[in-house]
């Protein structure tokens, strides 16, 4: 698709959790079928395999295929990423199997997302596996969520129906911190209220999923006020031309920083003032979040890869012990006072976690004070000290400086999932 | 009144810049897989970008499967003249004379599969800790589950049920001796945005991917150029035709499309048009349903 707004055009990601039977993968192939974003060749390979397996017309689901061994057993086993363009927007969606064995996928998916879809079965309402979507949603800060309630057409395109499920959820919100929830009634097999209107809905107002998709205002859910400047390397061209060039890369994850702003280097707490913002394409006046810039100061002070570069009068917290919400990765269990690798930012330090508050059952929400074992796919509330301050800001304002991950040195994989509380 | 968001293609330079600093701040010897297509030129571009007013910390690595377009292999000379950068060569030629690998026979043989052990070897005899490619994750059904740092075992398997998790943008490439990662800058691009990206920017690409005219045969439905390296019979019937690339591989295996379109802007609008996928011209892919996933588990790119 030709892109006349290419200077506006903003990215959405999308991340989408469920099994087989709740249409997921025919949601999302109805998404890519009707916005035009499948090839011929696609096509015609998917109404082969549709055909071959005994069946007409086209399986959308088959759109959404992956490795051998998932479509040999029909399941999804890991995250896939799919994407679509529409004259407004460009789209990402982060496809992820719904079992609870998966919530580590589930919650890999949700991570990056702007908005959540989450897909109800008009005929079943709300369900454990609904929650469990939703929790990760809340969970993770997913600032948009869309509820579809899908097959409609099995329940009579019923009105009373929908809004019954809508009511059900409202219910299970109250436990929840989601800031923006929308219902659309759709059918994606027929692909009723997907991206063209349905006409067997009237009494539903709203629009479609794409529409709602593509006219979603998210510019301001980032963090614009709290400037984050982790940095991750320091440019020095040895050359003469830039002899004494000292260029702190890194990319600004919150907030705006201008030229001339008074800046503190933290851990070291030397100020200075940001003398250029500089990137390849020539210098500039400000910098806001996500853009990867580089920074060079007024003096010169000691800084390195994982220092964080923010206004004076704007400060993360410097802590060594704090309380998160982790999700465990790893089918190792966590040893009890373990050591690990976190990984803030783009710093690294040691650390430990000291007790185990709670465990949450994802498909009730109950709070477990008792087991202490954390496994994976376990959701929990613990306290984790580190062996040099970390700066940090509470997840639910900061996504950036609010997560970190928990590396196993003595197999170097990533084990947990944190989002800092306080 | 200032917009304070970025434009996706913005957004996806800016990702894009990120996790090349990474692989710097990370890797003790990484590596640009450079292969002389649109995609690696790109990748190449923004190590530029990321990197300024410096060199990019990497060397480019070359795997020569001497069955290349002789445009790519000019191009790509001058190229690491321009940059000044070091080139590493990778020679499939050698892992056939030493007697590593067989070539294939037929009609239809191409060096395409071959290019996996000389690939892990230049890795491994040049103690390569990462190699960055151009692989997109809407290319192909395997590609999709690609991680952004993907773990390879100390053979340069790639294991796809068990790869680590990539939570928000905190890359872990942590590794022991004699295991590598590759890592995919450019994982969030579609082929559309690669292509606005060529045109914004105005990066050069090699004279293959504009209209030209060529000697071609018709095989497995694209335009085989003809070539000193191409197994022909009766069944092949040399014409001259008006033609462009739009994926760069082996001259054995890479389709051309009949296309008169000699500009950035006229590609862009071919391209914004076509019903077929990229990769569909590519005989490498068409093997099997699942060659791409069976070739990537080895350590193909």
């Amino acid at each position: 698709m030709i892109n006349q707004n290419i200077e506006y055009n903003q990215l959405l990601r999308i991340s989408t959790a469920g099994s087989v039977d709740d249409g997921k993968s025919t949601l999302i192939g109805r998404l890519l079928y009707d916005s035009k974003s499948i090839f011929e060749d696609q096509l015609n390979a998917v109404e082969a395999t549709t055909r071959r397996k005994g069946r007409e017309g086209v399986d959308l689901a088959l759109f959404t295929d992956g490795l051998r061994d998932e479509r040999e057993q029909g399941i999804t086993i890991d995250v896939a990423y799919r994407y679509f363009t529409t004259p407004k927007r460009k789209f990402i969606i982060a496809d992820t199997p719904g079992h609870i064995q998966y919530t580590r996928n589930m919650v890999t998916g949700a991570s990056t997302a702007n908005v959540a879809i989450i897909l109800v079965d008009a005929r079943n309402g709300i369900t454990e596996q609904t929650r469990r979507h939703s929790f990760i949603a809340s969970l993770l800060q997913i600032p948009h969520v869309i509820v579809c309630v899908n097959k409609m057409d099995l329940v009579d395109w019923s009105e009373s129906r929908f809004q019954e499920i809508v009511q059900q959820y409202e219910g299970i919100l109250s436990k929840m911190t989601i800031r923006d929830v929308r219902y659309i009634p759709i059918s994606a097999l027929n692909g009723d209220n997907v991206v063209n209107r349905s006409n067997d809905m009237d009494w539903y107002q709203g629009a479609p999923l794409l529409h709602t998709l593509e006219t979603l205002h998210i510019a301001s859910d980032l963090n614009k006020i709290d400037a984050r400047f982790p940095v991750q390397t320091v440019i020095r061209p040895q050359v003469a031309e830039f002899h004494d060039y000292r260029g702190y890369a890194g990319r600004l994850e919150s907030g705006i920083l201008r030229k001339g702003d008074e800046i503190i280097a933290l851990p070291s707490g030397f100020s200075s003032k940001i003398k250029s913002i500089d990137t390849f394409d020539g210098e500039l006046a400000e910098a806001f979040a996500p853009m990867s810039v580089s920074l060079t100061l007024e003096d010169d002070i000691d800084i390195s890869r994982g220092d964080m570069i923010v206004r004076a009068n704007n400060q993360p917290k410097q802590v060594q012990e704090f309380e998160a919400m982790i999700c465990w990765l790893n089918s190792t269990p966590a040893r009890p006072r373990g050591k690990y690798t976190i990984k803030h930012t783009t710093n690294e330090q040691k650390s430990m976690i000291t007790d185990v508050l709670y465990k949450i059952n994802i498909d009730n929400l109950e709070r477990n004070s008792d087991d202490k074992d954390i496994v994976m796919n376990d959701i929990c509330r613990i306290t984790i000290k580190t062996t040099k301050p970390l700066m940090i800001d509470e997840y639910r304002d900061n996504r950036s400086t609010g997560s970190f991950i928990l590396i196993d040195d003595s197999t170097n994989e990533t084990v947990a999932a944190g989002m800092i509380i306080s | 009144m200032n917009k304070y968001y970025l434009s996706y293609l913005e957004e996806l330079e800016s990702e894009a810049i990120f996790v090349l600093r990474e692989v710097a701040a990370q890797f003790r010897n990484p590596v640009i897989l450079f292969s002389g297509g649109k995609d690696s030129i790109v990748v190449t571009h923004l190590a530029r970008k990321a990197f300024f007013p410096a060199k990019f910390p990497f060397s480019l690595m070359h795997v020569d499967t001497g069955h290349n377009f002789p445009e790519t292999m000019s191009f790509r000379d001058d190229l690491v003249k321009n940059l000044g950068v070091n080139l590493i060569v990778g020679s499939v030629q050698e892992a056939i004379d030493a007697g590593k690998v067989r070539e294939e026979k037929g009609r239809n043989a191409s060096r395409n599969v071959l290019q996996i052990t000389a690939l892990l070897d230049t890795i491994e005899s040049n103690q390569i800790d990462c190699a960055i490619g151009g692989g997109r994750r809407d290319e192909e059904k395997a590609r999709a589950k690609e991680r952004f740092f993907s773990h390879r075992d100390d053979f340069g398997q790639w294991d796809p049920k068990n790869q680590r998790p990539e939570l928000w943008n905190l890359f872990n490439g942590k590794h022991f001796q004699g295991e590598h990662f590759r890592v995919f800058p450019i994982s969030n691009w579609t082929e559309m945005d690669v292509w606005n990206y060529i045109l914004k920017e105005r990066i050069a690409i090699p004279s293959l991917y504009f209209a030209h005219e060529r000697e071609v045969v018709w095989r497995n439905d694209s335009w085989i150029p003809v070539s000193e390296h191409l197994n022909m019979d009766d069944r092949d019937v040399p014409v001259i035709k008006k033609i462009r690339f739009r994926t760069l591989g082996d001259i054995t295996i890479t389709g051309g499309i009949e296309s008169d379109a000699d500009t950035l802007e006229k590609i862009v609008e071919e391209i914004a048009a076509m019903r077929q996928t990229e990769r569909g011209n590519r005989a490498d892919d068409k093997r099997s349903e699942s060659s791409m996933e069976d070739r990537k588990r080895e350590g193909y790119f």
